[in-house]
């Protein structure tokens, strides 16, 4: 036989990340507890250095290796430098968070980093077997970070509930592939799209509801939303910050690997079941935020919402509008990531920042971090000139140019009902008196990230051109 | 003859299925569930993959459900607790699964996958490597896919480690590193004792 030695540079993120990641797991273990520190200064260098491999490696052409098990395209490029800085700043706001629970250990990070490495491959998966192995790899890592601090019964239901259920949705998603494969005989996505025309339409459609249910189970669309809530109140905030955020880039990507990369002519197919994903999504997830105290529970079903709001950008079909999609899930990762770091920098040992009562007077207690957080929930109400609002308006947009005008008039009537729960939380940082007068005590780090995300929010809003530019012309 | 034993195995393997659900006893169900390992391990051989018939025999029954069983032995489990509204869920769950099996049943009959659809695979001789040929496509065209799950496993063990890893320096537990490493030093002193005439000292329990 012949054997072609595959061509690593584009793996070279991957390639980079899993070497160094075995480093700091085998220099974590002769590391005494006070110098843990280094574990975290460890992992961010590593984010920090695959952002640039991933970075460097950026060009438009779309490169294939592996046998086509990778592909190195535009978006991928932007995706994995979005989730390496997503991910740093969950490590970076979980730092103190995790010092107070007496959960600082070096396999959060580790664990982290290795669900930074699946989230890599999700992107740039080229055939089923690399979908499925990176989101178990991304799965696997999650479950065990949630159910590290073992002495929270919460924690561990949390835990429980979320492998279960996950372990349900993978067996859905593969079972649908199965179906596929087995009328296509291909699991090389590119090659799918080739053999759809002359392939079992029925047994296709089977196999792509299976696929979109393990889709929707990842990215939390209604109907396969019930774990969110619970397993991200469950969670410790450091783990919340990290499920929350970066996944939900690498599911739009998995989303758009699978349908449009290898089900694009079944776009009739799959446009309506996404439609009606989205709908419920957005609009189940606004109404219920209304009746939540719990101020993470809230942040789960506004992330159901937001999640409508990824799926309606993907179900357009358009070019146009899987950059508006991309956008918005990149987006929706700096805002949540933001808002879970608040409740982090609340929290301090034996108290969680996590009800909406908590954050009462805010601003008598720190008027800079009262706007940064009057920012990110105004940018996830998606009020003007904050980040959120160009990410919903250009999902719109492009609902609006393929037809669907009534599923945008749809989205905005349940971003303004919405809009009533952030502004709640804004009401009561503003006009509230404080509960208590515990000065917030945080650590430089932390502070300096909070800060610079929230100004990114803002800054980002006010000059939103170029960063929608680099995500639509991914696409073109 | 080959159809006949396919059948007789699919037979084995759907019934022992249904008994893993349906007895009371857990390891009764364990036991079925290896039955039913076995019979897909049958079908796999009439289908010419050797190798994945013994490594579903060696991995998952010889590995996997033995320690399963160990965790029901374990394990008290109280069937009745658990079989409590069984009765009275019977009739929805019967009718939700006769609902679903109908439903996917006509969408992908036998129709989809007959052998109109799919031509037989080649019969190879007794001179074809299963194995060798698996290891040829997976770690050439499948290597990155190999590779990713190498380190599924590397998760997996540290997942395992760091849950259920604690030190508790409380409980009275063996420090087997500390026992080897021992030298003969450390568990006998020779203390040196001077010599000295012993002064007669008058026994002080009479007094008392």
């Amino acid at each position: 036989m012949n054997f072609v030695t595959p061509d690593f540079m584009p793996a070279m993120p991957e390639i980079f990340l899993l070497t160094i990641v075995c480093a700091i797991l085998i220099i974590d273990l002769f590391l005494k507890d006070e110098s843990r520190g280094a574990t975290y200064m460890l992992s961010l260098i590593a984010l920090a250095a695959t952002a640039i491999l991933s970075f460097t490696g950026y060009s438009q052409e779309t490169v294939t290796t592996f046998n086509d098990s990778f592909i190195l395209d535009p978006m991928a490029s932007i995706l994995k430098v979005a989730i390496c800085v997503v991910v740093m700043g969950v490590f970076i706001y979980a730092k103190d968070y995790l010092i107070d629970r007496n959960i600082y250990k070096g396999e959060y990070f580790i664990l982290g980093l290795f669900g930074v490495m699946g989230m890599m491959v999700m992107v740039s998966a080229g055939n089923f077997l690399t979908v499925y192995l990176g989101l178990e790899l991304l799965s696997l890592s999650m479950y065990a970070m949630i159910a590290m601090q073992r002495d929270s019964a919460i924690a561990s239901e949390a835990a429980m509930k979320y492998f279960i259920l996950g372990a349900i949705a993978s067996g859905m998603l593969l079972y649908g592939m199965s179906m596929v494969y087995g009328v296509t005989g291909s699991l090389d996505l590119a090659n799918l799209n080739k053999a759809v025309s002359t392939a079992d339409r029925i047994v296709m459609s089977f196999g792509l509801v299976f696929i979109i249910l393990g889709i929707a189970f990842k990215l939390g669309a209604v109907p396969f939303h019930m774990w969110m809530p619970d397993v991200y109140q469950g969670s410790p905030t450091s783990v919340t910050l990290y499920i929350s955020s970066a996944p939900k880039i690498a599911a739009f990507a998995m989303m758009y690997r699978l349908l449009v990369d290898g089900l694009t002519d079944m776009h009739a197919d799959w446009q309506m079941i996404l439609i009606i994903l989205s709908v419920l999504s957005m609009a189940l997830g606004n109404i219920i935020a209304i009746a939540q105290t719990n101020l993470k529970r809230m942040f789960a079903y506004s992330t159901i919402a937001h999640v409508g709001f990824i799926v309606m950008g993907v179900l357009t079909g358009t070019q146009a509008g899987y950059g508006a999609s991309m956008f918005y899930a990149i987006v929706y990762a700096i805002m949540s990531v933001g808002g879970f770091g608040m409740i982090a920098l609340l929290s301090r040992a034996g108290f969680e920042a996590d009800n909406i009562d908590d954050f009462k007077g805010l601003n008598q207690k720190s008027p800079w971090f009262a706007f940064i957080m009057m920012a990110i929930l105004f940018s996830m109400a998606g009020v003007p000139p904050f980040l959120g609002f160009w990410a919903k308006i250009s999902v719109l947009q492009e609902a609006v140019n393929s037809g669907l005008v009534w599923l945008a008039i749809v989205g905005v009537v349940t971003s303004v009902i919405g809009a009533f729960y952030y502004l709640r939380v804004v009401k009561v940082i503003y006009f509230d008196k404080p509960m208590d007068n515990t000065p917030i005590k945080a650590s430089m780090d932390i502070r300096m990230a909070l800060s610079i995300n929230g100004v990114a929010i803002l800054a980002l809003g006010l000059y939103p051109t170029a960063l929608i530019a680099l995500c639509i012309n991914t696409f073109s | 003859m080959e159809t006949f034993v396919f059948y007789i195995f699919s037979a084995f393997m759907v019934l022992s299925a249904l008994m893993v659900i349906s007895v009371n006893n857990p390891v009764k169900a364990a036991f079925f569930l290896v039955l039913s390992f076995f019979a897909s391990a049958a079908i796999w051989l009439l289908l010419e993959a050797e190798f994945l018939a013994i490594i579903l025999v060696i991995v998952y029954v010889g590995a996997v459900m033995v320690l399963f069983l160990f965790v029901v032995m374990m394990l008290d489990i109280n069937m009745v607790q658990i079989k409590k509204g069984f009765v009275n869920n019977l009739p929805l769950a019967v009718a939700v699964a006769i609902a679903m099996f109908a439903t996917i049943f006509f969408v992908v009959g036998g129709e989809s996958f007959s052998q109109s659809v799919f031509t037989i695979p080649d019969r190879h001789g007794a001179d074809y490597s299963n194995v060798a040929e698996l290891g040829k496509v997976l770690y050439s065209d499948y290597v990155y896919s190999f590779e990713i799950a190498a380190v599924i496993l590397l998760v997996g063990i540290i997942a395992a480690i760091s849950l259920t890893l604690r030190r508790r320096p409380n409980t009275r537990h063996q420090k087997i590193e500390d026992q080897i490493a021992v030298k003969s030093k450390d568990r006998l002193q020779v203390v040196k004792v001077d010599a000295q005439p012993r002064k007669y000292e008058p026994a002080k329990e009479e007094q008392k």
